[in-house]
């Protein structure tokens, strides 16, 4: 497994439910449900993954995030929402925290840190725009169209009153996390995985 | 039937027959004293009777699903894509049971068959059943056949309303419920679309209010209408274009009313073959029985609600170009599965065919289906 799925795996409290927004293949919800008794569903829209799903018994809905979880998702359905590597690509990532936050108790993301070093490199010095291993397609046709660093991210989280748990950051192999990633995240950080809730809960 | 039959399909089978002496309870308050159910099965029972799965017909539909009934058949069941040996309704491991409803045409007790005891046919006076009459019918068939309970119902449209009402009125009888281009209830504009058909039906002068068997006739211009309406609903805008597109069948205009687009000709020939297979009455029933459908009436309208006793798994398929039970009606059954609490998986299939598109051997569509059976099959105790 992916290890940034393997730290969101252990940062989910066995026996709980949780919503997998952009499940893939459903390898999370799998592990998950297997090893520690959580109940979940997923969320997907590639039909290949979706067949994956499906053959592995995983619940899964054919959905656009774009469309939001209000069609399907009352307030506070699940303990967990779990969207992986899918906030920059989505229309509006503020909207969609927020509705994780309306039908879950806690959120988990994870996304590409634009301000790693190696793309500030590229930018500030190349002068272009940055090509990595975390963000390896060109400007024009990649899918990641709201980037941010871990600043953007947590200056939104404070906008929206919400309360940062937990924050991890991992290098695009998502296994190691160094001393310089863990003293400057916003730097040498790669890949950033955050657990949060709303204030006051 | 092809020349040879092919590997995956269950080739030659036979409609039985089980007459029912007990009467039937029915909901518009009237009874039926004694019926028959027309029925085919396919594959075999396994010793513990934990592989039976029931396959809900739609509105045209009948208890010939798969295979063919004789080496002349043109054509195969109405469900061979997706029932035979490999196919995702795998043979091999199932013992498949599709009836045909009451108030059907092809051998069940209805508005073609004669009163029990008289010479005269039931024709109009043949009481209106509704779905969860169906289920009811059902249900008896099941018990008589020596099965417990059904592993799986699955149905496609009026068929997955079946499936529906299964969880509902007999949740412990069913494990999984594959419900497909179906709708928790008709919109006003679906029971519109019934409307004109039962109008076209009722003011065919050899309609004779609906004895016309007596009268050795048959409704067919009403009924041909009828089918070439619904028909219509059936495809989607893109489908027909790329069918016929605004081919003329002569390569010219010749300013007249006869036949002279493709699609005119198709529509036709759909209708008069129609009328040579299907009974007039049948189809005013059936469209009644669709229009009547709505499980959450009962329950203050609130369909997770009627559906919170159910405790099958299910699992739910749409086809993004049908308008007929369009994506957002299978979306409404879904949130209220959820809404409960129950194990449900969704899929929007991606399909130009319209509403037909349940019927069609389309490969993502097939694959899903698939995918779910195979667990379904590892599952057998």
């Amino acid at each position: 497994m992916r290890a940034d799925l393997a730290i969101i795996a252990d940062w989910i409290k066995p026996g709980s439910s949780m919503l997998d927004m952009g499940c893939g293949d459903g390898t999370l919800l799998k592990y998950l449900r297997d090893n520690c008794s959580v109940d979940g569903i997923g969320l997907e829209i590639d039909p290949r993954k979706i067949e994956s799903c499906i053959l592995d018994r995983i619940s899964v809905i054919q959905a656009d995030l774009n469309d939001g979880l209000e069609q399907y998702f009352s307030d506070n359905s699940f303990d967990y929402v779990v969207m992986s590597q899918t906030l920059q690509a989505m229309d509006r990532p503020d909207i969609l925290v927020e509705e994780m936050l309306r039908v879950g108790k806690q959120g988990i993301i994870t996304f590409p840190n634009m301000a790693y070093w190696k793309g500030r490199f590229q930018l500030g010095i190349g002068g272009f725009m940055p090509v990595t291993k975390s963000l390896p397609n060109q400007w024009f046709n990649t899918p990641n169209i709201h980037l941010c660093t871990l600043h953007d991210f947590e200056a939104l989280c404070k906008e929206k009153n919400i309360n940062i748990l937990e924050r991890t950051v991992v290098d695009h192999t998502h296994s190691k996390s160094t001393l310089l990633m863990r003293l400057f995240p916003n730097l040498f950080g790669e890949i950033a995985i955050y657990r949060f809730c709303l204030n006051g809960i | 039937m092809p020349d040879i039959l092919p590997p995956d399909s269950v080739g030659i089978v036979e409609s039985k027959s089980m007459h029912f002496d007990k009467p039937l309870q029915l909901e518009c308050g009237k009874t039926l004293p004694e019926y028959d159910i027309a029925y085919e099965t396919y594959g075999e029972l396994d010793d513990s009777a934990s592989n039976a799965i029931m396959i809900c017909h739609a509105l045209s539909g009948d208890q010939h699903a798969a295979g063919y009934h004789s080496t002349e058949d043109r054509k195969p069941g109405w469900w061979e894509s997706c029932i035979g040996p490999g196919k995702p309704i795998d043979t091999r491991r199932f013992f498949v049971v599709c009836m045909n409803n009451l108030g059907g045409c092809k051998g069940s007790t209805g508005p073609n068959t004669k009163r029990p005891g008289k010479d005269t046919y039931w024709g109009p006076d043949f009481p209106i059943v509704t779905v969860k009459d169906w289920v009811n019918s059902q249900h008896r068939l099941m018990l008589e056949l020596g099965i417990d309970h059904w592993l799986a119902v699955i149905g496609g449209s009026l068929g997955g309303m079946q499936v529906m009402q299964w969880t509902i009125d007999y949740p412990d009888e069913i494990e999984h419920a594959i419900v497909i281009a179906a709708s928790p209830k008709l919109t006003a504009q679906n029971i519109a679309f019934n409307e004109v058909a039962r109008q076209a039906i009722l003011s065919d002068p050899d309609f004779h209010h609906g004895h016309y068997l007596e009268k050795n006739t048959i409704p067919r211009r009403g009924l041909m209408l009828a089918r070439m309406l619904g028909h219509i609903t059936y495809l989607s805008d893109d489908s027909m274009r790329e069918k016929f597109g605004r081919e003329l069948r002569e390569g010219k205009l010749n300013f007249g009313f006869d036949v002279e687009f493709q699609v005119e000709s198709y529509l036709r020939y759909q209708g008069h073959a129609f009328v040579e297979r299907f009974d007039a009455n049948t189809y005013l029933l059936m469209t009644k029985t669709l229009d009547y459908f709505d499980p959450a009436r009962d329950h203050g309208d609130d369909l997770a609600t009627a559906m919170s006793g159910a405790t099958a798994k299910f699992m739910v398929m749409s086809f993004t170009s049908d308008w007929r039970f369009s994506p957002q009606r299978s979306r409404e059954i879904v949130k209220a599965l959820i809404k409960v609490n129950k194990q449900v998986s969704y899929v929007e299939i991606e399909a130009h065919h319209g509403h037909d598109a349940f019927l069609m051997p389309i490969p993502h569509y097939l694959n899903v289906f698939h995918n779910y059976m195979q667990n379904l099959g590892r599952d057998i105790r």
